[in-house]
């Protein structure tokens, strides 16, 4: 298994989010986590990157446990983690940004080659290579915080609500890269509040509602689940 | 050629008077800019105002002196010794304190680095005494003349090293991966960690950075500038108004910001009267933050 949450719980201070949540992704797999505003979903993964410290449970990477690892260690473990609201360096050049995604030593090495494959399925990013980054439309500026996780060569790559604020045409874009990202072979995690969009995409999905585990299970069953609609539609 | 002076309109004044003080305002802004660079640096990289930045000012000019004294270095030659040295203060200072402080509250950190200025001032008077200090005969020494200016040599030399520094600290921040790494954690440090980049250890090297320009700038002052406990105070004030001016973190800024200080400085001087200078300085500072809170170059 590549990534294993075991019963994780956190908390801000003395304020607990996340209860007892389990989940995994599998190599290759593209797997949704869904859940209204203020479930925990961005809070999970910000766990599994290290940026929130874990208050009980375990999180395991290939059968190792990463509990107390800086987050810093962690894209050198396959990690990629898109953050929610893109999050690109707005004073640096595209190409800056890439080059920066490529930090830890496993990516810098073969950074030409990745940054050229990159390019190829990100053709609007090489045109403006030397544009800064906060000149890019939204659009453009999710592709970008993308095509930068993927310079770190992931197994998993982990994405906070890719298609907010995207016009529907982007959208239709996007889904097509997520579809070629999987092609080659890297797992994704991904959040996202629109049920049917996510469930189009993923394989299998999870619902958070109030910090805890409401459903799982493969998307084709979720997309008529009573608990889902129950969580998303207040039915 | 004559220049009518503002309060005196009758008083005539030559433009080798005026072009006098343009050369000295220019070559004093060099060693301004350089001391804001660094704070700006620090501020832009984690949000930590250094107020003990004019102490860290002091105590490399205290090296200088004291490797003069004792081992009879001159000020010129000693500057990579100072700036190793100030940039292990720097780290010392990171790792010792202010890690510690960037999740605590505003006050806390305002009172840790304050404070540390008070312990260093406090030790210096211990240990040096309040006593004024010169260094006598430093390498470079007397001034030169061209076309009836006149230019301190040794100032000449202080602002042409701070230049050289300065392009240098740009150079390695715009050109480097190390310092793409460092403008990448000023601007978002969580990207930047979850990149794999070392957030806490770019921290750490701001601090080193920072105040190695400072000990660059500390050492050509001690060359022709008094030596004493509270030097750093009013190059310190001078730095936050650099700083404001140019805009925090941009280090393009502070160079302009620290050349205008001196200039408005020393053409004050000249053309209204020495003893308003610091008000002529300050009363600009006002102007600008109350027409453009984000400074002449910022970008927060």
């Amino acid at each position: 298994m590549l990534l294993e949450l075991k019963n994780l719980e956190v908390a801000y201070g003395d304020y607990q989010v996340v209860w007892g949540v389990s989940l995994n992704v599998d190599e290759g797999e593209v797997v949704t986590l869904l859940g209204p505003n203020g479930s925990g979903k961005s809070t999970v993964l910000n766990t599994i990157s290290g940026l929130v410290p874990v208050m009980r449970g375990d999180i395991l990477v290939s059968g190792a446990s990463i509990i107390g690892r800086p987050t810093h260690h962690r894209a050198g473990l396959g990690i990629a983690h898109v953050l929610e609201r893109r999050r690109v360096f707005p004073h640096l050049t595209v190409q800056q940004n890439l080059l920066l995604g490529a930090w830890h030593r496993e990516a810098r090495s073969k950074r030409d080659a990745t940054i050229a494959k990159v390019a190829s399925m990100f053709p609007i990013l090489r045109d403006r290579a030397n544009q800064l980054a906060n000149s890019l439309s939204g659009g453009e500026q999710q592709m970008l915080a993308l095509a930068r996780g993927l310079m770190a060569m992931p197994r998993l790559l982990m994405v906070d609500e890719p298609f907010l604020g995207l016009a529907p045409q982007i959208v239709e874009q996007m889904k097509d890269i997520f579809e070629n990202i999987r092609k080659t072979g890297i797992a994704i995690l991904f959040i996202e509040q629109n049920v049917r969009l996510a469930l189009s995409m993923a394989d299998r999905g999870y619902v958070l509602e109030s910090g805890r585990l409401a459903v799982a299970g493969e998307s084709k069953s979720l997309v008529n689940d009573k608990t889902v609609r129950k969580v998303f539609l207040g039915e | 050629m004559c220049v009518k002076l503002l309060p005196q309109p009758d008083i005539c004044m030559s433009s080798d008077v005026i072009i006098q003080a343009i050369v000295s305002g220019l070559l004093m802004g060099l060693i301004y800019a350089l001391v804001a660079v660094g704070l700006s640096l620090i501020f832009g990289l984690m949000e930590i105002v250094n107020f003990a930045h004019g102490e860290f000012l002091m105590l490399s000019m205290f090296f200088s002196f004291w490797l003069w004294v004792l081992v009879g270095l001159d000020p010129l030659l000693s500057i990579p010794l100072v700036a190793a040295a100030l940039a292990i203060c720097g780290f010392a200072t990171h790792y010792g304190i202010v890690r510690h402080i960037l999740k605590a509250p505003m006050l806390a950190q305002i009172c840790a680095t304050f404070g540390l200025a008070i312990a260093i001032r406090s030790l210096a008077q211990f240990l040096w005494t309040p006593d004024f200090r010169t260094i006598q005969d430093p390498l470079v020494a007397g001034r030169i003349e061209i076309g009836g200016i006149f230019i301190g040599q040794p100032q000449l030399v202080a602002g042409l090293v701070c230049l050289t520094a300065f392009i240098g600290l740009w150079l390695f921040v715009s050109r480097t991966e190390t310092g793409l790494a460092l403008q990448a954690t000023a601007q978002d440090r969580e990207a930047a960690a979850v990149m794999g980049i070392p957030t806490d250890r770019m921290f750490a090297l701001g601090w080193a950075i920072g105040l190695a320009c400072v000990a660059v700038a500390g050492s050509m002052l001690s060359a022709f500038y008094f030596v004493f406990p509270d030097v750093g105070i009013n190059f310190a004030l001078l730095a936050f108004v650099a700083v404001a001016l140019g805009g925090f973190g941009s280090i393009m800024g502070s160079l302009a910001a620290g050349i205008s200080i001196g200039l408005v400085e020393s053409l004050g001087g000249v053309l209204i009267s020495p003893s308003y200078k610091s008000l002529i300085v300050f009363g600009l500072y006002f102007a600008v933050v109350l027409i453009r809170p984000t400074g002449l170059f910022g970008r927060y």
